[in-house]
């Protein structure tokens, strides 16, 4: 948002973007229980009319009657918004003046189901949080778990999970493009996004067993190594999806009911992004190269070789180019990792930690006790907590994890970055046609699972 | 405090005690400000320990320092564990300086209330929300204090380790030949 | 069908059975997609699965024009009314399908947040097992119901 039409647009009485203060995230966004409050009217014509001065509020030219002011509720129930969201919007005329996303419609507990279950279960239960990514839910809890039990992992098991998360980020990325294509009305986008989705998905199911929710990364390493043949499955996803990128790009990259629908369409500005915690491809349209992968780079993702793609107006646009450029640089992430795969172990050799290979259990006592402990009662992580972030395709997805020395954390936290996103969606909503909603939320690419946990 | 492979206590050194001080400079600077804070490594990662009637101007002064996102706030509950029960965790982030810094908060049960971070960090303001509707941690200014994931009606706050899982026995009954 | 411009012919037929008959092939689910399994009955619907070979590729948005509520999904406390809501506003005749293991029983989480099945809230037809299904478990489902509506046992 760098124009001064842009800064006109967003000054309203309760949202004062260019001011110090942060008063319009005091007063714009929430107040009340979990419906927004009607008073707004009222409070100004009270301002105009003398009967009370607000120090931090302009006066309007003219006053909106109470019946042009309308309140919408749009979900939890809706078919575009991603899920369970749901989303009052104060409107005048055509015109959102203020909203509010209110959550917690598929709130399942995992927090607290994560403290009753092992550390080595605890994947299971991360990985249907956010259900586009799961491969990057698993990771970032291994990575924590690890960081406590201080092993390091043979460089097969890190080069793996780069390969899965990586790819998992294209199939995620092609989601978002499906989806945000199918609310502003290119259905086309939806069945193509899927369409090369399943090719991915096709081999994760190979080498996973699920399609999804795959616990597949565990503390200690990789459930399984790659199946046999695993770099034809690869070279077949190179060979497939870059044509198709490319017809995408045609389709839409300068289609003009696609760029009349995303251009300065729910602007949100670098300052904003910060100071309301958004990462992701959101920061990146803004305008900053924040990318933990090059930043605090994990499982050995400084070896390779990637650009961050940088946007500048912050709008949907942008972020749709951003996405369309990381699918780019994880593919060409995916072929770096691919070819320079190392052989070796793909799980710890720690085992405490892993469970011994099959065969050793014929033969060794030890090995088989080993193998029952880590099934039966799990293992013991030491005492301590840590936070441990990566970059997921909706940006920080951190995990706090505290051990009081047990076999089950003491608490299990995710900082999923679509609740935090979700928190710029008034910002980015203030002062919009109520026809860009849905754009502006396909671009935030919410998935409510990663939301409400 | 619960950190056992953390950094050795303070060190009896002829008569003053010796403060832990961390190494990065702008993490240094900021512990200098406040003699409240206690520096300590976890897992290998920086925290400062901070009274809760401090956090707001610690908060302040890290955002100052160029600490400008606030990524995670959440809460720890050590029932039966530690006597301040609980443990509010702010974790910021530098991004000019690529430095994150934890700040813990210990929080007693029978007076479970915080200054808000939300005029310092906004971004604080559905972790905030979170906090409270899952482990009823009162935020005094934030702006609209209610409950975001559970009901509005709810009752109790789930992620207390006194609630209880709220698990029930399911039954499963036989069901008839699908054809 | 005998039509004046195209005379003679008869059809004789079991009215029942052309009544099942239409209910199957034209059968619109309302989208109540909630999670996991809401992705995969979006892959289903999509081109690769191609739901529309049973007639079904169009998710209807109002419950008012839908006869089959898909439940897609863990149900949480917060979302039980607004199911049992939407459900009402559907028209009869109409039928659920509990898609995934935490539609039909609460699956792996049962805590305080979930409801442990979603027969608790809504009559369920059909469960289809499966953390999530994937298309072709959502596809078998869908036709068992049809078979079971044409053979009148889930007829309405």
């Amino acid at each position: 948002m760098t124009d001064q039409k842009n800064r006109d647009k967003h000054k309203v009485d309760l949202w004062l973007t260019g001011t110090e203060e942060p008063s319009w995230l005091v007063e714009g966004t929430d107040e009340g229980a979990q419906k927004m409050a009607l008073h707004e009217t009222e409070r100004r014509r009270a301002d105009q009319e003398g009967l009370s001065v607000g120090d931090d509020r302009v006066l309007d030219e003219e006053i909106a009657p109470d019946d042009e002011l309308m309140i919408v509720n749009m979900g939890p129930q809706h078919p575009s918004t991603h899920g369970v969201l749901r989303v009052h919007i104060e409107l005048e005329g055509e015109i959102i003046r203020r909203s509010k996303p209110i959550i917690g419609y598929l709130h399942t507990g995992m927090e607290k189901t994560g403290e009753d279950l092992t550390w080595l279960q605890g994947p299971t239960n991360v990985t249907r949080m956010d259900y586009l990514a799961p491969f990057h839910n698993e990771l970032v809890f291994s990575l924590a778990v690890e960081k406590l039990l201080g092993i390091d992992l043979p460089p097969r098991a890190e080069a793996i999970r780069l390969l899965m998360t990586e790819l998992n980020r294209v199939s995620s990325h092609l989601v978002a493009l499906a989806t945000n294509g199918m609310d502003i009305g290119a259905l086309s986008m939806m069945l193509y996004g899927f369409r090369d989705r399943e090719r991915i998905l096709a081999f994760f199911e190979k080498t996973t067993g699920l399609r999804m929710n795959h616990n597949y990364i565990r503390p200690g390493g990789v459930a399984a190594d790659l199946p046999p043949g695993w770099q034809e499955d690869i070279e077949f996803i190179l060979d497939k999806i870059p044509p198709r990128m490319y017809e995408y790009e045609d389709l839409l990259k300068a289609n003009p009911i696609w760029l009349g629908r995303t251009r300065d369409v729910g602007v949100i500005t670098l300052e904003e992004c910060l100071a309301l915690s958004v990462t992701g491809p959101t920061l990146r349209a803004a305008g900053s190269d924040w990318d933990l992968r090059k930043v605090f780079p994990y499982s050995g993702i400084e070896n390779f070789q990637f650009e961050v793609p940088v946007g500048e107006h912050g709008d949907v646009y942008d972020r749709y180019r951003i996405r369309v450029e990381e699918i780019w640089q994880s593919l060409s992430l995916v072929r770096q990792i691919a070819e320079s795969m190392p052989d070796g172990d793909y799980k710890t050799d720690d085992r405490k930690v892993a469970p011994p290979p099959r065969a050793r259990i014929d033969e060794s006592m030890e090995a088989l006790i080993h193998h029952f402990k880590i099934y039966t009662e799990g293992f013991q992580v030491p005492e301590g907590e840590a936070y441990v972030a990566i970059e997921s395709p909706r940006g920080e997805l951190g995990a706090y994890v505290v051990s009081d020395g047990g076999a089950k954390p003491l608490r299990m936290h995710m900082r999923t970055p679509s609740f935090a996103n979700l928190q710029a969606l008034p910002v980015m909503m203030a002062d919009s046609l109520i026809a860009d909603t849905v754009a502006t939320i396909a671009s935030l690419d919410p998935v409510l699972g990663d939301v409400d946990r | 405090m619960a950190d056992d492979q953390v950094v050795e206590t303070p060190e009896e050194d002829g008569d003053a005690v010796v403060r832990p001080l961390p190494d990065h400079p702008v993490l240094l600077a900021l512990a200098e400000q406040f003699d409240e804070i206690e520096w300590t490594l976890s897992s290998g990662q920086d925290v400062f320990f901070v009274p809760k009637d401090r956090i707001r101007d610690v908060a302040q002064a890290a955002k100052d320092a160029g600490f400008e996102l606030l990524s995670d706030l959440t809460v720890a509950d050590y029932f039966r564990k530690k006597t301040p029960r609980f443990e509010l965790v702010i974790n910021l982030l530098s991004m000019q300086h690529k430095a994150r810094i934890r700040l813990r908060v210990p929080v007693p049960v029978d007076d479970a209330q915080v200054p808000s971070l939300v005029p310092v960090y906004a971004g604080a303001n559905f972790y905030e929300r979170e906090a409270f509707d899952l482990f009823g941690l009162t935020f005094d200014g934030h702006p609209d204090l209610s409950r975001i994931l559970m009901p509005d009606e709810w009752e109790g706050h789930p992620l207390r380790k006194d609630f209880g899982m709220g698990s029930v026995p399911v039954q499963f009954k036989e069901s008839h030949q699908v054809r | 069908m005998a039509t004046p411009t195209n005379p003679p012919g008869f059809l004789l037929a079991n009215l029942d059975k052309v009544r099942h008959w239409a209910q199957t092939r034209s059968m619109f689910p309302v989208t109540f997609g909630l999670a996991c399994c809401a992705i995969e009955m979006m892959a289903t619907g999509a081109g690769h699965y191609d739901l529309a070979r049973f007639g079904m590729e169009v998710f209807r948005a109002s419950p008012r024009q839908a006869d089959l509520m898909i439940v897609a999904g863990r149900l949480s406390q917060k979302m039980a009314p607004v199911l049992r809501q939407v459900y009402d506003q559907m028209p009869e005749p109409k039928w659920v399908i509990s898609m995934g293991a935490c539609a039909s029983t609460g699956g792996m989480f049962n805590n305080y947040a979930l409801v442990q099945g979603v027969d608790q809230i809504v009559p369920v037809d059909i469960y289809i097992p499966g953390c999530p299904p994937g298309p072709q478990s959502l596809m078998h489902g869908i036709l068992t119901l049809h078979d079971k509506i044409m053979s009148g046992e889930l007829a309405r």
